[in-house]
Formats: C-alpha cells, structure tokens, sequence
C-alpha cells in the first residue's frame, strides 16, 4: 500500500523495492471469520506481487538484518540490499513460546489455539466444530496487540456460534484480560458494558499470566488465580520481526522506536516505519497504517529533499466491531480522544453509527473486503480523512 | 474536568481519579494517595517501580506494561502483585501519577 503510494508521489528516477519472504497477501481482518466456517483459509489470501503498481521491483526474500550504520539490508541468501531511505513495516508476530507452557504438546493445537496465524485460524474451526460443550477461555496475554478487539469480537461471534448450534447453554464463555476490564475507556464502558452481560460471557480481568499447566489444563497468573479450559482461544505475546530485533532496531518487544508524528526512527534519520512495526502508542490495526500513510510519504519526501518534515499524525484510528447476531460497532479515536459517539463518516448524516450496535455496522465490516483489496492497497482514494474531525461528533461527557 | 484536592494542592484527574497531568504529580501526593487505597506505608519497594514507570513512560509515551516493568526495569512481576495485592498495573499507574493502561475501548 506504501509502495504504490510512493512510486506515485515520487519521480520516476527513484527506485523502490518491496521485499518480503513469500508472495503470499493475507487479508488478515478475514482470520477472525475463518475459525466459524464463514470464510474458507483461501479466500483471505491472495499474490503480494499481483498487489503492487508498476514500477515497483518485489524482491521475494527474507531479511536477516539491517545494518543502519551502512544503510544495507542484509538478506537471508548472504546477499546485501543498499537503501538511501528505509522504511520497516514488518508488522508484529504472536510468540506463543514466550509463555510457558502454551507449546507443550499436551496443550498447542490441542486444546489451545491462537487465531492471529492463519494456520491457528483454521486449525481452531476444527476444533470449534468437535467442541460439544465446557469451558471457553478467549485470553490476551499482554498489550499491545494486534487488531486490540478482536479478541471481543471472537468471544461475540463464539456466543453467536454456539446458540445457532444450539449447545451456548452447555459452553462458558470467559474473557480473559490482562486490563482492568474488556472496556477500559469510561465511555466504551458506559456504553458497551452491558454487551458482554447480554451475552452471558464473563471477564476475568487483571490477569497477568504466568504459565500455562498442560497437566491440570489451566492458565495461571501472578497472583495464583488458575482458571481451568477445555477449549483456550489465546492472543500469545505480539512482538515484532526477529530481524528487528536482532538489528538492535526495536524496544523490549522489537517494536521500532519512531516519533511518533512523523515516523521517523529518533536514532537514524534515514530510517522511516509504518503500522504494527512502530512503537506509536496508538492501536495495532489496518486502519492505523492506512492513516500514516499519507503523513509518512510528505514526511520521506521531505526528508529527501532536505527539508524539516511537515506533517503530523494524529493517531487516527477506527475499526469495526463485530458483535455478533448480525451486528457490529464501529470506534473511530486519536492519541488524544477517547472513542466517540456520532455518525461516520459524513457528520450527522452518517451512514454509519459510532460505537453504537447497528446491523449497518456489520455490513460495512463484510464490504471492507473489498474495498481492501480494490480500493486500499492499490492506492486509491478513500473517502475518509487521515486526520480526525470531531465535526459531527460527540465528545465524551466529561464530568466536574 | 474534575479535580481532585489534598493538602491544599488541586490537581486534575479523570473519572477514575487518575491523574491527567503527569506535572502535577509529586511523591507527597502519591504517598497520600497510597493510603487511601490501603497501603499503608510506601517503602522504597513501592517507590522503586513508580519512578521506574514515570522515567519509562517520558520516553515512550505510554504506561510500561508488567511484563516491560520485568523485561526492562527488572521488577519481579510476582513481587510487585505483592506489593501492591490485586490489580498492580492499574494501582501503580494511579499512584506514579500516570493513565493506567488501556486497550482501544
């Protein structure tokens, strides 16, 4: 999606090169479909080469290191890439080793799945197909991660699933965080907190896990609490890319440090990164990318031609909420404004409701696809602002 | 916004009564504030992650989780549930004077 961006806003003189380890696109808002059936592994996947504009060279390799001192990329074959600008954007991974326990054979793909992987993704529909009934545990092991409410999605949608198999009233559903609650904004709470009580899902918050125990079948945390599963649907660690990591580019959790305005790395100004990669305390999401992308490409062109970088991102951030039963929500929020109420993306005449339940929501969420793959990552215009209006909308109430 | 006032210094704070300006802040305060959700004294084991988590979160712009309070200021994760019983993340947040953390709703 950059990448078409740039070789469009850059001269034709300027080499641009994408490389990546496989050609293999995964639409990934899909993987939450995928575990119930709605969509087959297929469908989310698609070439990474057929998405990219011409004039922009695909490299299918995978990188060990980045040298920032030389400005070389090393590549996994032994071969060196050299870059005037870099810019990351190598996502995040789930570490499911760095909690103990969770790959011990009696446990992973057994009776615990993740469903940030593809694979996970499909193995954990077969399991939801064979699951007759017993405890359900949806558990995130720590911030950030990744798409933050598609865990709550998973344990709406799980809701969903097993009344329309008619055996909810022999599943209990627990979501397990380790925040102080499934909302932990006052306005998401005060106005979705009853949303999880209607499903008869329960929360176990505050919890910090410390190991899995594959013979009792339990998650444990800090504190001692144990809560035992038949079925554990887990978010393991989200860390970024090993070579991130390895370049002594990332924070604790590989991350890139970045300003967080401008994207660049404080450390090597040749150096840009972009969505899940970034340390910007924002959400890990699609929409989050997308929105950078316009602040990111000024700030490069900018930078290239010697000038102070000009633009600023705000953390504008939305996405929509499955809910289940044929509904969603949809939050639309910045690093300084909590989710707000309103209508989307036109004020006061919406369409679409903002965190509130609406079955338009939840139409929008399934047009997403295509709008994904036709509109997004071509580079097209999309009708919505990358900075956030607050026209139209209405700020949390705030009291005193 | 509301505020908050103890020994004659108003700060302000939000609906939970976490601090919203991390200069506001001062260890009087949070030692005050400890009390008031039952620590009764704050040795410098309570003290030690607090500072941690304030120098942390100038550079990074966000709260340190318990598990960054373990990997980089290498607080014992089980000690500091001791410490502060219950809910450390948010109890800690709320006394180093910073946003207690937060998924995106």
């Amino acid at each position: 999606m950059l990448a078409n961006a740039l070789r469009k806003a850059l001269p034709d003189d300027t080499s641009i090169t994408v490389v990546d380890r496989d050609d293999a696109h995964h639409y990934q808002p899909g993987y939450l479909f995928v575990p119930f059936g709605a969509y087959t592994p297929e469908r989310v996947v698609r070439s990474r080469r057929a998405q990219l504009a011409d004039g922009v060279r695909f490299l299918q390799q995978g990188v060990s290191r980045v040298d920032p001192q030389r400005h070389v990329v090393l590549l996994d074959g032994g071969d060196e890439l050299a870059y005037d600008w870099l810019v990351i954007a190598s996502g995040t991974t789930p570490q499911p080793a760095q909690t103990p326990g969770l790959l011990d054979d009696k446990v992973w793909r057994t009776s615990a799945f993740d469903f940030y992987t593809l694979d996970g993704a499909a193995a954990l529909h077969d399991a939801l197909a064979n699951f007759e009934g017993g405890r359900l545990l949806v558990h995130i092991t720590d911030m950030p991660i990744k798409c933050p409410v598609a865990p709550l999605e998973f344990a709406f949608l799980a809701d969903d699933y097993f009344r329309k198999r008619r055996i909810r009233h022999k599943v209990d559903i627990t979501y397990v965080t380790p925040l102080d609650g499934a909302f932990t904004k006052p306005v998401a709470s005060a106005a979705l907190g009853a949303l999880l009580e209607d499903r008869s899902i329960r929360v176990a918050a505050d919890f910090a896990i410390s190991h899995v125990d594959p013979d009792t079948q339990t998650i444990v945390a800090y504190d001692g609490r144990a809560l035992p599963f038949d079925l554990l649907v887990t978010v393991p660690l989200n860390m970024g890319a090993q070579f991130v990591i390895d370049s002594g580019l990332g924070d604790d959790l590989g991350f890139v440090p970045v300003d967080k305005h401008t994207l660049r790395s404080p450390a090597y100004e040749r150096i840009f990164a972009i969505g899940d990669a970034t340390n910007v305390p924002t959400s890990k999401a699609g929409a989050v990318a997308h929105f950078e992308i316009d602040h990111l490409v000024e700030n490069l062109q900018a930078a290239m031609a010697g000038r102070p970088l000009p633009s600023k991102y705000d953390g504008h951030a939305n996405c929509f909420v499955e809910s289940g039963r044929g509904k969603a929500l949809l939050l639309d929020f910045n690093y300084d404004t909590e989710p707000l109420t309103g209508l989307f993306p036109v004020p006061v005449v919406g369409p679409m409701k903002l965190l509130g339940e609406s079955r338009l929501n939840h139409l929008g969420k399934l047009a997403f696809e295509k709008i994904y793959w036709n509109l997004l990552l071509p580079g097209r215009p999309l009708p919505v602002p990358t900075l956030m209006s607050m026209a139209g909308k209405v700020p949390a109430e705030t009291k005193g | 916004m509301p505020t908050n006032t103890i020994d004659n210094r108003t700060f302000t704070v939000n609906a939970e009564g976490f601090f919203t300006n991390r200069d506001e802040w001062s260890e009087e305060l949070a030692a005050i504030l400890a009390e008031l959700i039952g620590i009764d004294e704050m040795t410098e084991e309570h003290w030690a992650p607090l500072r941690f988590m304030r120098e942390d979160s100038a550079k990074t712009g966000v709260t340190p989780t318990l598990r960054r309070m373990q990997a980089v200021g290498g607080f014992d994760v089980k000690h500091l549930f001791a410490l502060y019983p219950g809910k450390p993340a948010k109890k800690m947040a709320y006394l180093a004077g910073l946003p207690k953390p937060v998924g995106c709703v």
